[in-house]
């Protein structure tokens, strides 16, 4: 893998060559993505599944007269080769573009924006954190999925945008299991492989699975009160992220928060959510040449804003924030409230104690109605002691209810969750989140 | 067509190592995204992609290395890596694979009608077009989209036992959804999209139902956007193809995956309640369940002759009238446990490794046509196109939904009910399972989204269904 500086440059050269190749009026966004990485699944505490993989694309538009198409490029990394490709692809897209009607929705960026963010910390010695891995994990049950290595995100234009944005990261995300079957999730990551980091971490974890030895409580469907750690809000959080906050899915009645942004439906006034770019994981521009700005989506339990990319500003006539070309939210901040951690047992009183959350999904999507699955270490909780784990159960309740008229309170301290996701690439997604205790929770099977 | 193989065969031929086995997967994938979304239509999405993954096997360790570098020193240099990590992981290995069997054959594998031009961009934006328009003017229409996504792979598979496999495919993925909102409620109905997809050329599209489909998909958005909620309580359900390939994915596919029983998945997509002693044992479900792998259907997005570790693929029972027979594993998971499985070892691209995927999972046929399977039934819902689905880590407790659902009274279909949905449990709901629908019901279906793996992957698979009649499944509707 070139080095940082190296895929930069590189970057810059395709840029530049893309500059004066192009024809006036024409006009061009181009993105990066690279990212080198190395992958090592572990089971029953052993390196299941090892590898590396190195890999970079480009996604470049062509505007001409109204008409602009996108074409995705992988790179090989050979400067002379990835220029080939690129004049290939802007051959195919000169093609295309007389193919197609004026776009009434085109709307371009034309500031002359720069951005740049390098995250330069040196990464683990992938060897060295695999002994440590397998050594902690002696005599237990462990499988986990190790991911590590520098990511790069570029973008630029015709009109002198530039942005660059490269972090190095690990993500260690396991799990131990107790030879019941019950286990209890965690996840060890950030830019720095600290020995102590990971030891601390890992024995937080050992001794939750301590708790899951105990027999197991089997419930009855029913209404429990229930506190969901940030892990198991983050799993909501997520569910709603696909469309809630999307301009276009607010206007085309397709967003499971359509109620909400109407007027019609409001969370707890404790609720206040901001998509926090600034000091975020991931980039401060978007994948379409905007420059991303922190937004208020919820504030005081009502709406606030919503993310609009330039399709849905031009559409519907408002202006653009820096929304990606899916209006999903990648840095969720939800404020914490009063409720101190080492309270959280003794409030919730008698009921569940859940830590993730698993598989959600829409039961009725217009009135928020989520369902899904307990998972890892969910325990029954009686005058504030953890009695036993709870056998797997599932939930089906609306959003308005878990985070407005239920919630009773938002924890005061609050959990960095950095998103493991590997789907194509390696995501530089996260969300602050508090854990929230909810006074009805409506588990049906 | 396989343009790049001269050059890379000879590249393969070129490289060097001290592993005891090793092979290149080399994977070019082109496509397109087309879209009219109210009349307008938007930029096409394009995209090139070109990669290969080493493999190596070093003292029975075995490591991958893939590269976007494709050029002799790219390829070794990945080489070099894959052998590195094999080396340095050997003390920690979960495996020892010296004693694994690997590929020598030689194939080739084309979709059906791979060879026919798909029409020009501007003729598949005038059918988009068309579609679109076709929607009525009626202001509860609040959104509608037609598209056309198009997935081109050629793959190359090389290993130092002398095995040459090549296989050139076509995906095509139509689709059309209507939206309609009253004020309050507001209902999606679709054709296709994540439900439909298939190998071939333009004969999808004609397959699939997209031509002329506008007015219907949007007289039903607004029937169902006029209907009452489907009613609560234990019914018969008889499940149309659109929502049995959800059914069969979730709680007969990912239970029966030989990876997740060997608990590779336990730390992302889950177990399974289907432990490896149950195979020849377990009555999984009623004897009317017949269940194959069946990579043999042309059209049916995950046939294919081999799978990614260089596996002769062939149809094969896992289920047999009702008796669970055979898992969904590859030849590296039938290794570590013992059992005979399937060809179905299959990465998503060239930068992930291959792992037990689905591929074509199906329910074959039985006896009786849609209308028998209708008067068959006293008080029920009929259920069609998949739009929530929720299961369980081991696969057993689901809850999934419908766009669309009828009710069925004394052996006769009666009105539209509204958001569909149901819930059961794997190991009991298949033995609910009281009539199976005849050829005429079956469809063959298929999704381009199926999620799994560390490192994710989404990879397609196949699912070919007849109509199925359930006794006594709790039902329920919506809020609003």
């Amino acid at each position: 893998m070139s080095t940082v500086n190296n895929q930069a440059r590189a970057f810059k050269a395709l840029v530049d060559w893309l500059r004066d190749a192009l024809r006036e009026p024409e006009q061009f966004t181009l993105g990066y993505a690279a990212e080198s990485s190395a992958f090592v699944r572990f089971n029953h505490g052993k390196v299941r599944q090892a590898g590396q993989v190195q890999q970079a694309n480009v996604s470049f538009k062509l505007i001409d007269d109204g008409r602009h198409a996108d074409l995705q490029i992988t790179l090989s990394g050979d400067p002379e080769a990835d220029v080939q490709r690129l004049s290939e692809g802007l051959q195919q897209l000169r093609e295309t573009l007389p193919l197609l009607p004026r776009d009434p929705y085109l709307l371009l960026n034309h500031n002359h924006w720069q951005s740049n963010n390098v995250q330069d910390h040196p990464l683990p010695d992938t060897e060295q954190a695999v002994a440590e891995i397998t050594r902690a994990a002696e005599g237990l049950d462990l499988v986990g999925f190790y991911a590590a290595g520098p990511i790069s995100r570029g973008f630029a234009s015709s009109s002198g945008a530039f942005g660059w944005h490269q972090a190095n990261s690990f993500n260690f995300d396991f799990s131990l299991f107790h030879e019941n079957g019950q286990a209890v999730k965690a996840s060890y990551a950030g830019h720095e492989w600290s020995s102590d980091g990971f030891a601390r971490r890992f024995e937080q974890a050992r001794e939750q699975l301590e708790f899951l030895g105990r027999p197991l409580r089997t419930l009855p469907p029913g209404e429990y009160r229930a506190y969901l750690a940030p892990a198991a809000l983050e799993e909501i959080m997520g569910m709603l992220s696909w469309g809630g906050f999307s301009a276009q899915a607010i206007a085309s009645k397709q967003s499971p928060l359509q109620k909400f942004y109407a007027g019609e439906a409001h969370f707890s006034p404790n609720v206040w959510l901001t998509e926090q770019v600034s000091g975020s994981l991931s980039p401060a521009f978007s994948d379409e040449g905007y420059p991303r700005d922190d937004l208020g989506l919820i504030a005081k339990g009502t709406a606030n804003a919503r993310l609009i990319n330039s399709r849905s500003a031009a559409e519907y006539g408002l202006a653009a924030n820096g929304a990606s070309r899916y209006e999903y939210p990648t840095a969720l901040d939800m404020q914490g409230g009063q409720l101190e951690q080492k309270y959280i047992l003794e409030e919730l009183g008698t009921g569940l104690y859940i830590s993730n959350l698993w598989y959600l999904n829409y039961s009725d999507q217009p009135a928020a109605r989520l369902t899904g699955m307990t998972r890892f270490a969910t325990f029954w909780v009686e005058n504030g002691q953890i009695q036993a784990p709870v056998s797997t159960m599932r939930f089906d309740d609306s959003v308005y209810s878990l985070l407005g008229s239920q919630l009773e309170a938002l924890t005061r301290e609050r959990e960095l969750l950095l998103s493991a996701s590997t789907y194509s690439q390696r995501a530089t997604a996260s969300m602050l989140l508090p854990g929230a205790l909810v006074k009805r929770l409506t588990l049906t099977l | 067509m396989f343009d790049f193989h001269p050059r890379l065969k000879q590249r393969f031929a070129a490289l060097r190592t001290g592993a005891e086995f090793f092979s290149l997967r080399y994977v070019c994938e082109s496509g397109q995204h087309l879209s009219v979304r109210k009349n307008v239509a938007e930029p096409p999405s394009l995209n090139r992609d070109e990669g290969a993954m080493l493999t190596v096997r070093v003292n029975g360790v075995e490591a991958y290395a893939a590269t976007n570098d494709l050029s002799q020193a790219g390829l070794q240099a990945a080489l070099e890596r894959a052998e590195q990590h094999a080396r340095q992981l050997k003390p920690h290995a979960l495996l020892d694979l010296r004693e694994q069997a690997v590929s020598s054959d030689r194939a080739d594998y084309f979709s059906p009608h791979f060879d026919q031009a798909f029409p020009p961009l501007s003729d598949c934006y005038q059918l988009l077009g068309d579609e679109s328009a076709a929607v009525p003017q009626d202001e509860r229409l609040v959104n509608w989209q037609a598209s056309i996504g198009l997935t081109q792979v050629e793959q190359i598979y090389l290993n130092s036992a002398g095995a040459e496999l090549r296989q050139a495919q076509r995906f095509i993925y139509p689709a059309l959804d209507v939206t309609a909102f009253d004020g309050n409620d507001s209902q999606t109905r679709t054709l296709g999209r994540e439900n439909f997809g298939q190998q071939g050329g333009f004969d999808v599209i004609s397959r699939c139902g997209l031509i002329g489909a506008g007015p219907k998909i949007a007289d039903q958005a607004l029937q169902l956007l006029m209907a009452p909620n489907t009613p609560q309580g234990p019914r018969d359900l008889l499940l149309m193809p659109d929502q049995m390939m959800l059914q069969i994915h979730e709680s007969i596919g990912h239970p029966l995956e030989l990876d997740r029983i060997l608990g590779d998945e336990r730390n992302y997509a889950g177990t399974s309640f289907v432990k490896a002693s149950d195979f020849g044992h377990l009555q999984y479900g009623s004897s009317l369940l017949n269940v194959t792998f069946d990579p043999d259907i042309p059209e049916e997005l995950a046939s294919y002759s081999h799978d990614d570790d260089g596996s002769a693929a062939s149809k094969q029972f896992l289920i047999r009238e009702g008796l669970l027979l055979r898992p969904l594993g590859g030849a590296l998971s039938q290794f570590r446990a013992g059992l005979d499985g399937v060809a179905n070892s299959r990465a998503c691209g060239w930068n992930r490794p291959p792992i037990d995927r689905m591929a074509n999972l199906n329910i074959e046929p039985g006896d009786q046509s849609l209308e028998q399977l209708i008067q068959g039934i006293e008080r029920g819902v009929l259920m069609r196109t998949n739009r929530s689905w929720s299961i369980d880590d081991a696969r057993n407790k689901f809850q999934f939904g419908c766009e669309w659902g009828q009710l069925i009274e004394n052996g006769e279909l009666k009105g539209v009910v509204k958001n569909p949905n149901y819930r059961g449990i794997s190991a009991q709901f298949w033995k609910s399972l009281r009539a199976v629908g005849d050829a005429s019901t079956s469809q063959v279906l298929g999704t381009p989204n199926c999620g799994k793996g560390e490192p994710n992957q989404v990879i397609r698979v196949g699912h070919a269904s007849p109509a199925c009649v359930f006794s006594n499944v709790d039902v329920f509707g919506g809020d609003a």
